[in-house]
């Protein structure tokens, strides 16, 4: 998509529930040009009293209601009804028959994430996984925290902080294990002054880790940083 | 093989007999117990209950372990996400869908799931035996088709 912010677009909603409703009427208010779809009858109607003529009832994964929409023409669609299912063939129906240049689907069950991305929707967004995110730096576990994904690598950033019983507590990096695809990229220690790391830099508890790995070797990181030295037999 | 077979209506409960007796083995899931019903009485398979697009309870029925995924619920949407989910996930060899929209049958054809749309067959049987001239007539037509459904 290009970045002209003169263009106008047209923007097509699948879902007339409060996400729909609310995305509606905040764009309504833009230049750009607007169709909610909307399957509920009695919905549609309370939509259009509020909204106006730019609401039309039908099954937004529909190819033949989606053609009617002009959904050839349409620059973007936005599927955020409250089922996965819905939104995930509604953004694919989009893409395959009718080339519309980025597709959004809302995520309920934030599982669901990594097939949408896999099966070309261009973004996904997961209320679960927002809210997450703002609170996990202040849960008191071990969590691995995302801070996004490199798009088309299958690479993420992810945050973390070396607990006191980690096995790496007062090592150097070098003698780390990290899994395959994994770099260690920032350290942040007790003093908040972040550092590019070296092999030789020493690990401490407490330590915040700035890492790039692979989404399917996350588990195998959170291991190798987070857990405790493997029992040892006598 | 081992088989998973999403959605336990009729269509599902048949294919699971069949493919049970087979000798497969066949893994019926279903998000309502009442469901099994339709299964026959000496069905040999596992009977699971859970939602299909669920990567939890794909994963708790030994998904990474079939060769073959089939969805026959109602829903077409639910069906081709679970066998999309089947094939690009968790790797398994043969998916198949059932899918009511002879649109969404094509598309997800093209996009490399094996599916079938029941829809037009049924239209154009019920046309026949409406066109039979008789009872007698459109019975016979009803027998054909058995018969070749059972070929």
């Amino acid at each position: 998509m290009t970045t002209d912010l003169r263009r106008s677009l047209y923007i097509i909603i699948v879902g007339g529930g409060k996400v729909g409703f609310h995305l509606a009427k905040e764009l309504a208010e833009s230049t750009h040009e607007l169709l909610l779809i909307e399957q509920d009858p009695a919905r549609v109607a309370e939509i259009q009293e509020e909204l106006g003529d730019i609401v039309i009832a039908g099954d937004g994964c529909e190819a033949t209601v989606l053609e009617d929409a002009g959904a050839e023409r349409a620059n973007m669609l936005l599927a955020v009804t409250g089922d996965d299912e819905d939104n995930l063939v509604a953004c694919q129906v989009a893409k395959e028959r009718f080339n519309v240049e980025r597709t959004v689907a809302r995520i309920n069950n934030p599982k669901n994430e990594q097939i949408f991305q896999k099966l070309n929707v261009d973004i996904t967004v997961s209320a679960t996984t927002a809210i997450l995110a703002h609170i996990e730096p202040e849960l008191p576990t071990h969590h691995v925290i995302a801070l996004g994904r490199l798009k088309g690598t299958g690479l993420e950033m992810v945050e973390l902080r070396i607990p006191e019983e980690s096995r790496v507590v007062n090592r150097p990096i070098r003698e780390v294990r990290l899994p395959y695809q994994s770099m260690i990229v920032l350290v942040v220690g007790e003093d908040g002054q972040p550092k590019v790391p070296t092999g030789e830099t020493i690990l401490h508890a407490g330590d915040e880790i700035v890492a790039v790995t692979l989404h399917e070797s996350e588990d195998a990181l959170r291991e190798e940083l987070m857990a405790p030295p493997p029992a040892r037999s006598f | 093989m081992r088989v998973v077979i999403m959605g336990c209506g009729r269509v599902g409960s048949a294919l699971a007999a069949d493919l049970s007796r087979e000798g497969h083995d066949v893994t019926v899931l279903d998000l309502d117990p009442a469901a099994f019903r339709f299964l026959p009485k000496d069905f040999s398979g596992h009977k699971e209950i859970g939602n299909g697009i669920d990567l939890d309870v794909l994963r708790k029925i030994g998904i990474e372990k079939a060769d073959v995924f089939v969805s026959t619920t109602r829903g077409d949407n639910r069906n081709v996400m679970a066998a999309q989910i089947a094939k690009h996930l968790f790797g398994v060899r043969i998916c198949a869908s059932r899918v009511f929209d002879p649109l969404r049958e094509q598309m997800y054809r093209n996009l490399g799931l094996r599916t079938i749309n029941p829809t037009r067959v049924q239209a154009r049987r019920l046309k026949r035996i409406i066109e039979a001239p008789d009872e007698e007539a459109a019975n016979a037509i009803a027998d054909e088709f058995m018969a070749a459904d059972s070929a």
